[in-house]
């Protein structure tokens, strides 16, 4: 039930925001995180903004899972880790 | 956002596992890691997360599914609303089909109850603006992350003057059960993953009395494969270590303090009450009610006839929700108990474990 997406602020109109995610547009309010802005990523929860993804913070996890399949991906037995 | 998607990446996961698997070895034990996110338990099943751990690292489900652990009670109570005729039932999908003492809230409707199901708090305003003859009753059942939703329909319909909407508070919060499975002498939690959404709005410093208070290695994450085996990985070192400490590695959008303006807007309208639990009893403070002068929004006054209610026969769901069994070890698992016709809340739900392991084999 705490599933939530991450949403693109398209267009802000007053408390509400229109809000895109592979080109499936829906309305949600952001009552609950009024400081988001157009062209965020707000994480959507039962028609509500409940957050805001720090783009940041993503890229930098994804630089270091990509390291991580770096350092990995020479070693060992292909599909070891699978059994 | 197809970025999302990039934190499944397969071999970001292959690497994960092997380096699990690596430091699993200097374990000095089998260890057991507890999610209680709904989502999460889908999550781990979906994507087949449970077969890429060793042996020495159990990963089991605890009470995260919020429809699972709402009392039977409340379901009964809900019905008798929705056949009052001057009562409109607006409901989330996921407690349509939950069994009540003798039906479900589909049932009911069938038999001509009124039975909405909305997808969000602000459409079941919009039935209270288009039904001005009738109350329309909001279940508020879910976690800290979905209570906000409802205290801001409330906060809409006081300030928009919707006077026939109301809510029938069934929401709990989190900390008060890991603190009770973690006291537990008959669980074995070494260390839980915290649920992610949850800590979008309480904010991960609320889960310090996990490592402070319990000893236990806690680790915030998202619900990408990636997200779930990353913490899996934090907490087998940890209890290497001897270093029990919340993490947070889903800070793409989980902060230290959290939505502070959501919780505000919760606090204007509840308050902790004792609740209780499918499978773990009634816990002190681990529910929320409306405050006393909310009166008028409160479903719970309305005056319904109630018998007591009857728990299903031979049903081991309370022992699945404190990760004390697996689904399978449940004897109706399989055969009188499917998604098709469940006999238990965690084989209705997408989020249940039974419901996890039929569908995906745990």
């Amino acid at each position: 039930m705490c599933l939530a997406v991450p949403m693109q602020v398209l267009e802000r109109r007053g408390e509400l925001a229109i809000v895109e995610l592979d080109g499936v547009q829906r309305e949600v309010s952001l009552m609950l995180q009024p400081e988001a802005k157009r062209g965020d990523f707000v994480l959507v929860h039962a028609g509500y903004a409940i957050g805001i993804v720090d783009e940041q913070e993503a890229r930098e996890t994804l630089a270091l899972l990509a390291e991580m399949a770096r350092l990995e991906g020479g070693e060992g037995e292909p599909g070891a880790a699978f059994r | 956002m197809s970025q999302e998607r990039r934190f499944a990446d397969p071999a970001a996961v292959r690497a994960l596992a092997t380096r699990i698997a690596r430091l699993a070895e200097g374990l000095p034990r089998c260890i057991t890691i507890m999610e209680v996110c709904g989502t999460h338990t889908h999550a781990v099943a979906a994507a087949g997360l449970r077969r890429l751990l060793p042996p020495a690292v159990r990963l089991i489900a605890g009470p995260g599914c919020p429809v699972c652990v709402t009392p039977v009670g409340y379901v009964d109570r809900a019905e008798a609303l929705a056949r009052r005729p001057d009562v409109i039932v607006a409901t989330f999908g996921d407690l349509v089909r939950v069994p009540s003492s003798h039906g479900s809230l589909e049932q009911c409707r069938a038999e001509g109850g009124a039975v909405h199901v909305v997808y969000s708090p602000r459409d079941a305003l919009a039935v209270a603006r288009e039904n001005p003859g009738r109350t329309v009753v909001f279940l508020g059942v879910g976690f800290e992350t979905t209570t906000p939703t409802v205290a801001a329909a409330l906060a809409e319909a006081e300030t928009a003057g919707v006077p026939n909407f109301r809510v029938l508070a069934g929401h709990k919060v989190m900390p008060p059960p890991m603190r009770a499975l973690a006291l537990d002498p008959a669980v074995q939690v070494d260390g839980f993953l915290l649920p992610g959404h949850v800590s979008v709005i309480v904010g991960s410093d609320a889960f310090e009395f996990v490592a402070s208070e319990l000893g236990r290695p806690a680790v915030v994450v998202g619900f990408a494969p990636t997200d779930v085996l990353r913490g899996v990985e934090a907490i087998v070192r940890q209890v290497r270590e001897g270093r029990p400490a919340i993490e947070n590695l889903y800070a793409r959008v989980v902060t230290r303090e959290g939505n502070r303006e959501a919780r505000a807007l919760v606090d204007r309208f509840f308050e902790p009450v004792d609740a209780v639990w499918r499978g773990l009893g009634p816990i002190p403070g681990s529910g929320l009610a409306l405050r006393e002068g909310l009166a008028h929004r409160d479903a719970g006054r309305i005056e319904v006839e109630v018998c007591a209610p009857v728990e299903p026969h031979g049903c081991r769901c309370g022992d699945v929700l404190k990760g004390v069994i697996d689904p399978p070890e449940c004897p109706l698992f399989g055969r009188v108990c499917t998604p098709a016709s469940a006999v238990g809340a965690c084989m209705v739900s997408s989020e249940g474990s039974c419901a996890a392991w039929y569908r995906h084999g745990g």
